[in-house]
């Protein structure tokens, strides 16, 4: 007797756990899944690797030769304002701009519900950051796919990397690098250029997620490249052709958190 | 009592159930069990040291993984021609570091700007390199074989190729049950190599475990002086705080930054870690950079070759002077003490050496 009420407890906890938006077209319970599409763009201009060229905010041309970052702990909420976390071990990915299999992140399990605003770290988290070997797996394996995104001899991950040409680097070749990471130290406090950003959705509308197949809400999202270099602080080649950890990174850091837009939404 | 139990393991149940709704459970993937065969070889620790740092439960060692991880140090494979191993750089005769160079040699003969650091008594240790850049020593191995002037080579070759080797995929398939070798294991293995790269075993050693060793009346005198002068960085019988310190040294021209290289923090210009007094005799030279050659040079840079920087350690500012102040007797003593620190039979355990 008392057994079966717990189970009937049970039943209203799991579904009621999940998500508390009732809409009409779904049930409580239901789950489906959602693709996050991360376009990298220059301003009006689609990002084109080598050949396209860019001027920044301080007249300064320059190519972009590789765009890649980390996104990771996504977080998804509704319009009515229910949030879910995306599970930590499957929130990590590694958009390259040349290799277009990473622009789309996919999400599964993503209970229904019309989904607003979008938030996410672009980098990796400090716990994460911290974390022993054998939890540095996918995305995240510093001899795997993250070799190029990770420092050995400073431990910690390259949460973003621009590289290029502008006939203003002062580099040999003409070469520009800006290599952003920094988790705030293991055991001494220092730089922290973890970036946690919020993107809602343009007017009135949302990624509706359904069950089943026939609904699969696309996010279109934007990512201007153009703005590593010019945000709330203009970064100069000519003064800084080549940033990798030093306090200009914060800079760069602040400016390419503002660099995330939702340009649209399909949901067919 | 049966009923709560069972009540309470309902409970269990619908706990799982409501988190399993919400989250996808992770496969780690099936892997095979590891081969019975394996045997145990724990890291003991010298009744004389402190508490070891590193994660043994985390990577328990096997004598197959110690080999296979010495295996994997003393193997060329590991760097982008095959030319440089581990060993190169960390040479067993020379208390495992470069003896004789001022800074290492590494691929195409490049140089870098550092003395190689001594692979020893790790276990103890919460940080790597003379910057302390590296907070675990299994993300230890990765920095040199990335190192364009050490291995200078691309992690992800290296891993390519020790799975198409002929040997290795079953070394580790015994070792971690998989025969896949994933970075994870591969420095998994290196690690249970150099944590077992022990030196306890010195004249001091047996001195201060009371294994029937004696030291010299001028030894214990160095001994004595070593405590009182030494022993706010030079501490415990590890000989190392394992901190960082800027002990005075003249910046060169490379102007290494140190510490300060890894935090930003201006506070830690120029401070280095300390490394441990164990060894001198076969680890010449000495300093980050190896700028000394001899411990007499060492001596006369504390007791009158320091040069006033801002960030030089407290410990060094006393009545109005800077250094150590150091008769030449107290040197004499001094070093005594220090040869008592060599443990040949460290630089020479077979079981250390490439077989």
């Amino acid at each position: 007797m008392k057994l079966s009420f717990i189970a009937a407890f049970a039943a209203i906890l799991i579904f009621s756990s999940c998500d508390k938006d009732s809409g009409s077209d779904f049930q409580p319970g239901d789950t489906g899944s959602i693709t996050i599409e991360f376009d990298n763009v220059v301003g009006p201009n689609d990002l084109e690797l080598n050949t396209g060229n860019y001027t920044n905010g301080s007249g300064e041309q320059f190519t972009i030769s590789t765009f890649d970052y980390f996104i990771s702990n996504l977080k998804l909420k509704t319009s009515g304002g229910t949030e879910y976390v995306v599970p930590k071990d499957e929130s990590y990915f590694l958009i390259k701009e040349e290799d277009e299999a990473t622009h789309e992140i996919e999400l599964e399990n993503v209970p229904a519900g019309d989904y607003v605003s979008f938030t996410f770290t672009v980098g990796v988290d400090s716990l994460k950051s911290a974390s022993p070997v054998s939890e540095r797996t996918g995305v995240l394996d510093p001899a795997g796919d993250a070799a190029g995104m990770y420092w050995t001899w400073n431990s910690g991950y390259i949460f973003l990397k621009m590289e290029g040409t502008s006939p203003v680097s002062t580099t040999t070749d003409k070469k520009i690098f800006y290599h952003v990471g920094g988790f705030g130290g293991y055991d001494s406090p220092t730089l922290n250029n973890i970036k946690t950003v919020t993107i809602n959705a343009p007017f009135e509308s949302s990624a509706k997620v359904r069950k089943g197949a026939e609904t699969h809400p696309q996010v279109h999202v934007f990512a201007d490249a153009g703005k590593v270099l010019d945000g709330t602080t203009h970064i100069s080649i000519a003064e800084n052709s080549m940033v990798h950890f030093s306090d200009v990174s914060a800079d760069i850091a602040n400016n390419y958190a503002n660099m995330f837009s939702i340009d649209h939404i399909h949901n067919d | 009592m049966t009923r709560l139990i069972s009540l309470r393991g309902v409970f269990l149940v619908l706990i799982a159930a409501v988190s399993a709704s919400c989250q996808k459970e992770v496969n780690g993937g099936q892997e095979a069990a590891p081969d019975e065969e394996l045997v145990a070889m724990p890291l003991q620790r010298p009744s004389n040291f402190p508490d070891i740092v590193y994660d043994t439960a985390s990577n328990p060692i096997t004598k197959q993984g110690f080999e296979l991880g010495r295996k994997l140090f003393y193997d060329g494979k590991l760097s982008r021609d095959n030319s440089i191993s581990c060993g190169s750089c960390h040479i067993q005769t020379s208390a495992f570091t470069q003896h004789g160079h001022i800074v290492s040699h590494g691929i195409d003969d490049l140089l870098g700007t550092r003395n190689s650091q001594a692979v020893v008594n790790l276990a103890w240790s919460s940080s790597f390199f003379w910057d302390g850049g590296v907070f675990n020593l299994d993300l230890q191995p990765l920095a040199p074989i990335q190192n364009p002037v050490e291995m200078g080579a691309e992690l992800p070759v290296i891993i390519e190729k020790l799975n198409a080797d002929s040997e290795y995929p079953a070394m580790f398939g015994k070792v971690f049950g998989s025969t896949t070798i994933s970075s994870a294991n591969l420095v998994k293995a290196l690690s249970q190599f150099m944590l077992q790269c022990v030196s306890a075993n010195s004249r001091y050693d047996k001195f201060v475990r009371n294994e029937g060793e004696q030291l010299s009346a001028e030894e214990q005198e160095g001994l004595s002086i070593v405590r009182q002068k030494c022993s706010p960085c030079h501490s415990t019988d590890l000989f190392t705080d394992d901190r960082f310190h800027n002990n005075g040294l003249p910046p060169s021209v490379v102007n290494d930054k140190g510490r300060a290289t890894i935090t930003l923090n201006p506070a830690d210009e120029y401070l280095f870690k300390t490394p441990s007094l164990r060894n001198l005799t076969y680890s010449a030279p000495y300093m980050h950079d190896g700028r000394f050659r001899t411990l007499e040079a060492v001596l006369n840079h504390y007791s009158n070759g320091m040069e006033d920087l801002a960030t030089l350690d407290e410990q060094f500012r006393q009545n109005n002077t800077i250094g150590i102040p150091l008769s030449d007797e107290e040197k004499i003593k001094i070093i005594a003490f220090l040869k008592t620190l060599d443990d040949e039979r460290f630089v020479r355990d077979p079981k250390l050496s490439e077989q």
